[in-house]
Protein backbone atom coordinates (compact mmCIF):
# COMPACT_ATOMS: atom_id res chain seq x y z
CA UNK A 1 0.00 0.00 0.00
CA UNK A 2 2.83 2.37 0.94
CA UNK A 3 4.61 1.50 -2.27
CA UNK A 4 1.49 2.07 -4.35
CA UNK A 5 0.85 5.44 -2.70
CA UNK A 6 4.40 6.54 -3.47
CA UNK A 7 4.13 5.30 -7.03
CA UNK A 8 0.91 7.26 -7.46
CA UNK A 9 2.62 10.38 -6.08
CA UNK A 10 5.49 10.07 -8.57
CA UNK A 11 3.10 9.41 -11.46
CA UNK A 12 1.16 12.50 -10.40
CA UNK A 13 4.36 14.55 -10.51
CA UNK A 14 5.10 13.23 -14.01
CA UNK A 15 1.57 14.05 -15.12
CA UNK A 16 1.78 17.57 -13.68
CA UNK A 17 4.90 18.27 -15.72
CA UNK A 18 3.49 16.57 -18.81
CA UNK A 19 0.20 18.44 -18.74
CA UNK A 20 1.80 21.68 -17.64
CA UNK A 21 4.22 21.74 -20.54
CA UNK A 22 2.37 19.87 -23.24
CA UNK A 23 -1.15 21.14 -22.70
CA UNK A 24 -0.84 24.38 -20.79
CA UNK A 25 2.43 25.50 -22.44
CA UNK A 26 3.88 26.64 -19.13
CA UNK A 27 7.45 26.22 -20.34
CA UNK A 28 8.90 29.06 -18.32
CA UNK A 29 7.14 27.93 -15.15
CA UNK A 30 8.54 24.39 -15.41
CA UNK A 31 11.85 25.38 -16.97
CA UNK A 32 12.76 28.43 -14.90
CA UNK A 33 10.51 29.20 -11.92
CA UNK A 34 10.16 25.69 -10.50
CA UNK A 35 13.93 24.88 -10.61
CA UNK A 36 14.80 28.16 -8.89
CA UNK A 37 12.13 27.63 -6.24
CA UNK A 38 13.31 24.05 -5.69
CA UNK A 39 16.92 25.15 -5.32
CA UNK A 40 15.90 27.83 -2.82
CA UNK A 41 13.82 25.35 -0.79
CA UNK A 42 16.70 22.88 -0.89
CA UNK A 43 19.34 25.33 0.34
CA UNK A 44 17.24 27.11 2.94
CA UNK A 45 15.65 23.86 4.08
CA UNK A 46 18.96 22.05 4.55
CA UNK A 47 20.51 24.99 6.37
CA UNK A 48 17.59 25.45 8.75
CA UNK A 49 17.37 21.72 9.41
CA UNK A 50 21.08 21.55 10.25
CA UNK A 51 20.85 24.67 12.45
CA UNK A 52 17.90 23.10 14.25
CA UNK A 53 19.96 19.98 14.90
CA UNK A 54 22.86 22.16 15.98
CA UNK A 55 20.68 23.77 18.63
CA UNK A 56 19.85 20.45 20.29
CA UNK A 57 22.07 19.78 23.26
CA UNK A 58 23.94 16.51 23.58
CA UNK A 59 23.63 15.62 27.25
CA UNK A 60 25.84 12.55 27.28
CA UNK A 61 29.04 11.35 25.68
CA UNK A 62 27.52 8.61 23.54
CA UNK A 63 29.86 7.57 20.72
CA UNK A 64 29.25 4.04 19.49
CA UNK A 65 32.07 1.90 20.74
CA UNK A 66 32.73 -1.00 18.44
CA UNK A 67 36.16 -2.01 19.67
CA UNK A 68 38.68 -1.76 22.50
CA UNK A 69 38.68 1.72 23.95
CA UNK A 70 41.86 3.61 24.85
CA UNK A 71 43.06 2.10 28.08
CA UNK A 72 46.38 1.08 29.58
CA UNK A 73 49.40 1.42 27.30
CA UNK A 74 49.82 -2.33 26.85
CA UNK A 75 46.21 -2.86 25.71
CA UNK A 76 45.88 -2.20 22.02
CA UNK A 77 43.24 0.39 21.22
CA UNK A 78 40.96 -0.07 18.24
CA UNK A 79 41.56 3.44 16.97
CA UNK A 80 38.97 3.48 14.15
CA UNK A 81 36.22 1.58 15.91
CA UNK A 82 36.63 3.36 19.20
CA UNK A 83 38.33 6.68 18.48
CA UNK A 84 39.51 8.78 21.40
CA UNK A 85 40.83 11.72 19.40
CA UNK A 86 39.42 14.12 16.82
CA UNK A 87 41.58 12.64 14.08
CA UNK A 88 40.25 9.20 14.94
CA UNK A 89 36.70 10.55 14.73
CA UNK A 90 37.42 12.11 11.34
CA UNK A 91 38.92 8.84 10.12
CA UNK A 92 35.93 6.84 11.25
CA UNK A 93 33.53 9.41 9.79
CA UNK A 94 35.32 9.47 6.42
CA UNK A 95 35.26 5.68 6.15
CA UNK A 96 31.60 5.72 7.15
CA UNK A 97 30.61 8.39 4.64
CA UNK A 98 32.72 7.16 1.74
CA UNK A 99 32.61 3.39 2.24
CA UNK A 100 29.60 2.75 4.56
CA UNK A 101 31.81 0.78 6.92
CA UNK A 102 29.09 0.12 9.47
CA UNK A 103 26.87 -1.45 6.82
CA UNK A 104 29.76 -3.68 5.86
CA UNK A 105 29.60 -5.33 9.25
CA UNK A 106 25.90 -6.02 8.85
CA UNK A 107 24.94 -9.49 10.02
CA UNK A 108 21.97 -11.67 9.24
CA UNK A 109 20.31 -13.99 11.66
CA UNK A 110 19.02 -17.32 10.53
CA UNK A 111 17.72 -20.54 11.99
CA UNK A 112 19.39 -23.61 10.55
CA UNK A 113 18.26 -27.23 10.84
CA UNK A 114 18.42 -28.45 14.34
CA UNK A 115 17.19 -25.69 15.04
CA UNK A 116 20.47 -23.87 15.39
CA UNK A 117 20.89 -20.12 15.55
CA UNK A 118 23.36 -18.79 13.02
CA UNK A 119 24.69 -15.34 12.31
CA UNK A 120 26.42 -14.61 9.04
CA UNK A 121 27.68 -11.52 7.36
CA UNK A 122 25.37 -10.09 4.76
CA UNK A 123 26.80 -7.53 2.42
CA UNK A 124 24.17 -7.10 -0.29
CA UNK A 125 22.71 -3.96 1.22
CA UNK A 126 26.20 -2.54 1.63
CA UNK A 127 27.07 -3.33 -1.97
CA UNK A 128 23.77 -2.01 -3.33
CA UNK A 129 23.96 1.14 -1.23
CA UNK A 130 27.54 1.79 -2.22
CA UNK A 131 26.80 1.25 -5.91
CA UNK A 132 23.76 3.50 -5.67
CA UNK A 133 25.44 6.40 -3.87
CA UNK A 134 28.63 6.39 -5.90
CA UNK A 135 26.91 6.09 -9.25
CA UNK A 136 24.51 8.86 -8.23
CA UNK A 137 27.49 11.04 -7.36
CA UNK A 138 29.12 10.34 -10.72
CA UNK A 139 25.86 11.10 -12.54
CA UNK A 140 25.50 14.33 -10.58
CA UNK A 141 29.06 15.44 -11.34
CA UNK A 142 28.66 14.50 -15.01
CA UNK A 143 25.65 16.83 -15.21
CA UNK A 144 27.95 19.76 -14.41
CA UNK A 145 28.86 19.73 -18.11
CA UNK A 146 25.47 21.39 -18.61
CA UNK A 147 26.24 24.09 -16.05
CA UNK A 148 29.78 25.06 -17.06
CA UNK A 149 31.07 26.73 -20.18
CA UNK A 150 33.85 26.04 -21.04
CA UNK A 151 33.61 22.56 -19.54
CA UNK A 152 36.56 21.80 -17.21
CA UNK A 153 38.85 19.06 -18.45
CA UNK A 154 38.26 16.90 -15.37
CA UNK A 155 34.57 16.58 -16.29
CA UNK A 156 35.49 15.41 -19.79
CA UNK A 157 37.89 12.83 -18.37
CA UNK A 158 35.22 11.58 -15.99
CA UNK A 159 32.79 11.16 -18.87
CA UNK A 160 35.38 9.37 -21.00
CA UNK A 161 36.09 7.05 -18.08
CA UNK A 162 32.36 6.53 -17.49
CA UNK A 163 31.82 5.58 -21.13
CA UNK A 164 35.01 3.62 -21.64
CA UNK A 165 33.17 0.57 -22.94
CA UNK A 166 32.30 2.61 -26.07
CA UNK A 167 29.04 0.78 -26.65
CA UNK A 168 26.77 2.38 -29.25
CA UNK A 169 26.28 6.05 -29.93
CA UNK A 170 25.67 8.12 -27.87
CA UNK A 171 28.10 6.05 -25.84
CA UNK A 172 26.71 4.02 -22.98
CA UNK A 173 27.63 5.56 -19.63
CA UNK A 174 28.20 2.99 -16.91
CA UNK A 175 27.11 5.21 -14.03
CA UNK A 176 23.59 5.40 -15.47
CA UNK A 177 23.35 1.62 -15.77
CA UNK A 178 24.71 1.03 -12.28
CA UNK A 179 22.37 3.66 -10.82
CA UNK A 180 19.35 2.08 -12.45
CA UNK A 181 20.32 -1.44 -11.32
CA UNK A 182 21.14 -0.29 -7.78
CA UNK A 183 17.86 1.61 -7.33
CA UNK A 184 15.98 -1.38 -8.69
CA UNK A 185 17.79 -3.64 -6.24
CA UNK A 186 17.07 -1.33 -3.30
CA UNK A 187 13.41 -1.26 -4.30
CA UNK A 188 13.09 -5.01 -4.80
CA UNK A 189 14.80 -5.57 -1.45
CA UNK A 190 12.06 -3.55 0.22
CA UNK A 191 9.29 -5.37 -1.59
CA UNK A 192 10.53 -8.94 -1.59
CA UNK A 193 12.00 -9.35 1.91
CA UNK A 194 8.98 -9.56 4.26
CA UNK A 195 10.74 -8.08 7.31
CA UNK A 196 11.95 -5.10 5.31
CA UNK A 197 8.57 -4.65 3.65
CA UNK A 198 6.94 -4.61 7.09
CA UNK A 199 9.01 -1.63 8.22
CA UNK A 200 8.92 0.24 4.90
CA UNK A 201 6.95 3.46 4.81
CA UNK A 202 5.70 5.58 1.96
CA UNK A 203 8.63 7.90 2.73
CA UNK A 204 10.96 5.00 1.94
CA UNK A 205 9.42 4.12 -1.40
CA UNK A 206 8.83 7.65 -2.62
CA UNK A 207 12.50 8.70 -2.99
CA UNK A 208 13.25 5.36 -4.64
CA UNK A 209 10.49 5.81 -7.22
CA UNK A 210 11.46 9.44 -7.69
CA UNK A 211 15.12 8.64 -8.31
CA UNK A 212 14.16 5.68 -10.49
CA UNK A 213 11.98 7.89 -12.68
CA UNK A 214 14.64 10.61 -12.80
CA UNK A 215 17.19 8.06 -13.99
CA UNK A 216 14.75 6.56 -16.48
CA UNK A 217 13.76 9.92 -17.95
CA UNK A 218 17.44 10.81 -18.30
CA UNK A 219 18.20 7.54 -20.01
CA UNK A 220 15.22 7.96 -22.33
CA UNK A 221 16.44 11.44 -23.31
CA UNK A 222 19.99 10.34 -23.96
CA UNK A 223 19.55 7.02 -25.69
CA UNK A 224 16.07 6.95 -27.12
CA UNK A 225 14.25 10.18 -27.89
CA UNK A 226 17.51 12.15 -28.25
CA UNK A 227 16.81 15.46 -26.58
CA UNK A 228 18.19 18.64 -28.15
CA UNK A 229 21.20 18.81 -25.84
CA UNK A 230 22.43 22.14 -27.20
CA UNK A 231 19.06 23.70 -26.40
CA UNK A 232 19.08 22.08 -22.95
CA UNK A 233 22.51 23.49 -22.21
CA UNK A 234 21.41 26.95 -23.36
CA UNK A 235 18.60 26.74 -20.78
CA UNK A 236 20.72 25.34 -17.94
CA UNK A 237 23.51 27.86 -18.54
CA UNK A 238 20.87 30.58 -18.50
CA UNK A 239 19.60 29.25 -15.17
CA UNK A 240 23.00 29.44 -13.47
CA UNK A 241 23.83 32.86 -14.91
CA UNK A 242 20.39 34.27 -13.96
CA UNK A 243 19.23 35.19 -17.44
CA UNK A 244 17.35 32.08 -18.44
CA UNK A 245 15.39 31.94 -21.66
CA UNK A 246 13.42 28.97 -22.89
CA UNK A 247 14.92 27.68 -26.15
CA UNK A 248 12.62 26.24 -28.80
CA UNK A 249 12.27 22.55 -29.45
CA UNK A 250 13.21 20.87 -26.16
CA UNK A 251 11.09 17.78 -25.76
CA UNK A 252 8.65 17.36 -22.90
CA UNK A 253 10.72 14.49 -21.47
CA UNK A 254 13.30 17.06 -20.46
CA UNK A 255 10.72 19.11 -18.60
CA UNK A 256 9.51 15.99 -16.81
CA UNK A 257 13.10 15.16 -15.86
CA UNK A 258 13.68 18.69 -14.63
CA UNK A 259 10.44 18.74 -12.66
CA UNK A 260 11.24 15.43 -10.97
CA UNK A 261 14.72 16.68 -10.08
CA UNK A 262 13.18 19.86 -8.69
CA UNK A 263 10.73 17.76 -6.68
CA UNK A 264 13.61 15.71 -5.30
CA UNK A 265 15.59 18.83 -4.37
CA UNK A 266 12.63 20.42 -2.64
CA UNK A 267 11.81 17.12 -0.89
CA UNK A 268 15.30 16.56 0.54
CA UNK A 269 15.09 18.91 3.58
CA UNK A 270 11.88 17.28 4.78
CA UNK A 271 12.84 13.68 4.27
CA UNK A 272 15.17 10.84 5.11
CA UNK A 273 17.53 12.09 2.42
CA UNK A 274 18.67 14.64 5.00
CA UNK A 275 20.98 11.85 6.16
CA UNK A 276 23.50 13.62 3.95
CA UNK A 277 23.80 16.23 6.68
CA UNK A 278 22.58 14.07 9.53
CA UNK A 279 25.40 11.57 9.33
CA UNK A 280 27.86 14.32 10.19
CA UNK A 281 25.75 15.49 13.12
CA UNK A 282 25.16 12.09 14.71
CA UNK A 283 26.51 12.25 18.27
CA UNK A 284 27.14 8.50 18.14
CA UNK A 285 29.59 9.05 15.29
CA UNK A 286 30.98 12.54 15.73
CA UNK A 287 32.08 12.30 19.35
CA UNK A 288 35.39 10.85 20.49
CA UNK A 289 35.23 8.26 23.23
CA UNK A 290 37.28 10.28 25.68
CA UNK A 291 34.92 10.30 28.63
CA UNK A 292 37.68 8.98 30.93
CA UNK A 293 40.01 11.82 29.93
CA UNK A 294 37.69 14.77 29.59
CA UNK A 295 34.54 15.54 31.48
CA UNK A 296 31.52 15.86 29.22
CA UNK A 297 29.37 18.63 30.60
CA UNK A 298 25.66 18.32 30.06
CA UNK A 299 24.76 21.67 28.54
CA UNK A 300 21.40 21.84 30.24
CA UNK A 301 22.82 21.28 33.70
CA UNK A 302 21.56 24.01 35.97
CA UNK A 303 23.52 25.00 39.10
CA UNK A 304 22.56 22.55 41.82
CA UNK A 305 22.92 23.64 45.44
CA UNK A 306 25.01 21.06 47.23
CA UNK A 307 25.52 20.88 50.94
CA UNK A 308 29.15 19.90 51.44
CA UNK A 309 30.48 18.00 54.44
CA UNK A 310 32.32 21.14 55.51
CA UNK A 311 29.09 23.09 55.66
CA UNK A 312 27.40 20.19 57.48
CA UNK A 313 30.12 20.15 60.07
CA UNK A 314 29.87 23.93 60.50
CA UNK A 315 26.15 23.55 61.12
CA UNK A 316 26.43 20.75 63.69
CA UNK A 317 29.98 21.05 65.10
CA UNK A 318 28.97 21.67 68.72
CA UNK A 319 26.34 18.95 68.71
CA UNK A 320 28.78 16.49 67.16
CA UNK A 321 31.43 17.32 69.74
CA UNK A 322 29.05 16.88 72.63
CA UNK A 323 27.93 13.54 71.21
CA UNK A 324 31.57 12.46 70.88
CA UNK A 325 31.63 12.30 67.10
CA UNK A 326 35.08 13.16 65.70
CA UNK A 327 35.22 16.40 63.68
CA UNK A 328 37.74 17.51 61.12
CA UNK A 329 38.03 21.12 62.26
CA UNK A 330 38.06 22.03 65.94
CA UNK B 1 24.03 26.49 19.15
CA UNK B 2 26.44 23.76 20.17
CA UNK B 3 29.67 23.22 18.23
CA UNK B 4 28.54 26.32 16.36
CA UNK B 5 31.83 27.03 14.62
CA UNK B 6 32.14 23.59 13.10
CA UNK B 7 28.51 23.49 11.99
CA UNK B 8 28.61 26.97 10.45
CA UNK B 9 31.86 26.12 8.64
CA UNK B 10 30.24 22.98 7.29
CA UNK B 11 27.17 24.90 6.15
CA UNK B 12 29.31 27.52 4.40
CA UNK B 13 31.17 24.70 2.63
CA UNK B 14 27.85 23.16 1.61
CA UNK B 15 26.48 26.40 0.20
CA UNK B 16 29.79 27.11 -1.53
CA UNK B 17 29.72 23.70 -3.15
CA UNK B 18 26.15 24.22 -4.34
CA UNK B 19 27.05 27.67 -5.65
CA UNK B 20 30.03 26.54 -7.76
CA UNK B 21 28.07 26.58 -11.07
CA UNK B 22 26.72 30.04 -10.29
CA UNK B 23 30.17 31.46 -9.57
CA UNK B 24 31.69 29.67 -12.55
CA UNK B 25 29.28 31.36 -14.93
CA UNK B 26 28.97 34.74 -13.30
CA UNK B 27 29.60 37.53 -15.77
CA UNK B 28 29.84 35.14 -18.71
CA UNK B 29 27.41 35.18 -21.55
CA UNK B 30 27.47 32.17 -23.81
CA UNK B 31 25.76 32.01 -27.14
CA UNK B 32 23.93 28.91 -28.21
CA UNK B 33 26.06 27.51 -31.05
CA UNK B 34 24.65 26.96 -34.54
CA UNK B 35 26.51 24.50 -36.76
CA UNK B 36 27.70 26.16 -39.95
CA UNK B 37 26.57 24.53 -43.18
CA UNK B 38 28.08 27.12 -45.47
CA UNK B 39 30.65 25.12 -47.47
CA UNK B 40 31.40 25.13 -51.22
CA UNK B 41 30.05 21.61 -51.66
CA UNK B 42 26.77 22.41 -49.93
CA UNK B 43 26.43 25.67 -51.90
CA UNK B 44 26.43 23.65 -55.12
CA UNK B 45 23.71 21.24 -54.00
CA UNK B 46 20.39 21.71 -55.74
CA UNK B 47 18.41 20.29 -52.86
CA UNK B 48 20.07 21.11 -49.55
CA UNK B 49 19.45 17.93 -47.63
CA UNK B 50 21.80 15.59 -45.85
CA UNK B 51 21.43 11.81 -46.24
CA UNK B 52 18.30 12.10 -44.12
CA UNK B 53 16.07 15.08 -43.26
CA UNK B 54 17.54 17.78 -41.03
CA UNK B 55 15.56 16.97 -37.87
CA UNK B 56 16.45 13.30 -38.10
CA UNK B 57 20.13 14.12 -38.59
CA UNK B 58 20.15 16.56 -35.71
CA UNK B 59 18.84 13.96 -33.29
CA UNK B 60 20.21 10.74 -34.68
CA UNK B 61 23.44 11.47 -36.56
CA UNK B 62 25.52 9.68 -33.95
CA UNK B 63 23.45 6.55 -34.26
CA UNK B 64 23.53 6.74 -38.06
CA UNK B 65 27.31 7.10 -38.02
CA UNK B 66 27.56 4.18 -35.63
CA UNK B 67 25.38 2.04 -37.91
CA UNK B 68 27.43 3.14 -40.90
CA UNK B 69 30.61 2.12 -39.13
CA UNK B 70 29.18 -1.32 -38.34
CA UNK B 71 27.83 -1.73 -41.83
CA UNK B 72 31.04 -0.68 -43.63
CA UNK B 73 33.67 -2.13 -41.34
CA UNK B 74 31.95 -5.25 -40.02
CA UNK B 75 29.55 -6.21 -42.81
CA UNK B 76 31.47 -4.74 -45.75
CA UNK B 77 28.33 -3.11 -47.11
CA UNK B 78 28.95 0.45 -48.27
CA UNK B 79 25.53 1.32 -49.71
CA UNK B 80 23.03 3.23 -47.59
CA UNK B 81 19.46 3.68 -48.76
CA UNK B 82 17.77 6.58 -47.00
CA UNK B 83 14.14 7.01 -46.05
CA UNK B 84 13.38 8.53 -49.46
CA UNK B 85 14.97 5.63 -51.38
CA UNK B 86 18.06 7.55 -52.36
CA UNK B 87 21.41 5.77 -52.31
CA UNK B 88 24.59 7.00 -50.65
CA UNK B 89 28.07 5.61 -50.26
CA UNK B 90 28.80 4.81 -46.66
CA UNK B 91 31.96 6.73 -45.92
CA UNK B 92 32.70 9.31 -43.28
CA UNK B 93 35.53 10.95 -45.14
CA UNK B 94 34.12 10.78 -48.68
CA UNK B 95 30.41 11.29 -48.04
CA UNK B 96 29.94 13.20 -44.78
CA UNK B 97 33.07 15.28 -44.85
CA UNK B 98 32.79 15.92 -48.59
CA UNK B 99 29.93 18.31 -47.94
CA UNK B 100 30.69 19.14 -44.32
CA UNK B 101 34.30 20.03 -45.02
CA UNK B 102 34.28 22.45 -42.09
CA UNK B 103 34.77 20.16 -39.10
CA UNK B 104 35.62 22.96 -36.68
CA UNK B 105 32.59 25.04 -37.65
CA UNK B 106 30.20 22.12 -38.11
CA UNK B 107 31.03 19.15 -35.88
CA UNK B 108 33.10 20.69 -33.15
CA UNK B 109 30.92 23.66 -32.46
CA UNK B 110 28.12 21.76 -30.73
CA UNK B 111 30.32 18.88 -29.56
CA UNK B 112 32.59 21.26 -27.65
CA UNK B 113 29.60 23.13 -26.26
CA UNK B 114 27.91 19.96 -25.03
CA UNK B 115 31.21 18.34 -24.06
CA UNK B 116 30.69 15.39 -26.38
CA UNK B 117 33.83 13.56 -27.35
CA UNK B 118 33.11 11.31 -30.33
CA UNK B 119 35.92 8.95 -31.13
CA UNK B 120 35.57 9.22 -34.93
CA UNK B 121 39.04 10.66 -35.30
CA UNK B 122 40.76 7.96 -33.33
CA UNK B 123 40.73 5.92 -36.55
CA UNK B 124 39.87 8.41 -39.30
CA UNK B 125 42.25 11.13 -40.34
CA UNK B 126 40.80 14.43 -39.18
CA UNK B 127 40.55 17.10 -41.89
CA UNK B 128 43.29 19.67 -41.66
CA UNK B 129 41.17 22.62 -42.70
CA UNK B 130 42.63 25.01 -40.20
CA UNK B 131 46.24 24.28 -40.91
CA UNK B 132 46.45 25.42 -44.55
Amino acid sequence: MNAILSLIAVIALILIALLGVKTANLHSLFGIAVPYAAMAIFLIGVISRVLKWGRSPVPFCIPTTCGQQKSLPWIKQSKLDNPSTTSGVIGRMLLEVLLFRSLFSNTAFELRNGPKVAYGSTRWLWLGGLAFHWSFLVVLIRHLRLFTEPVPACLSSLEVLDGFLQIGAPGLLLSGVVLLLAVTYLFLRRVLIPEVRYISLAADYFPLFLILSIALSGIIMRYFTKVDIVGVKALTLGLVSFNAVIPEGISVVFYIHLFLVSALLAYIPFSKIMHLGGVLLSPTRNMPNNSRMERHINPWNYPVHVHTYEEYENDFREKMKSAGIPVEKE
Amino acid sequence: MYKGRKIITGLILFVGLAAIPFFYNSGKTSVKPEPNIDTPAIQQLAEKQCVEPREFMKANHMQLLNDWRDSAVRDGSRIYVNSQGKQFTISLQNTCMHCHSNKAEFCDKCHTYANVKPYCWNCHIAPKENKT
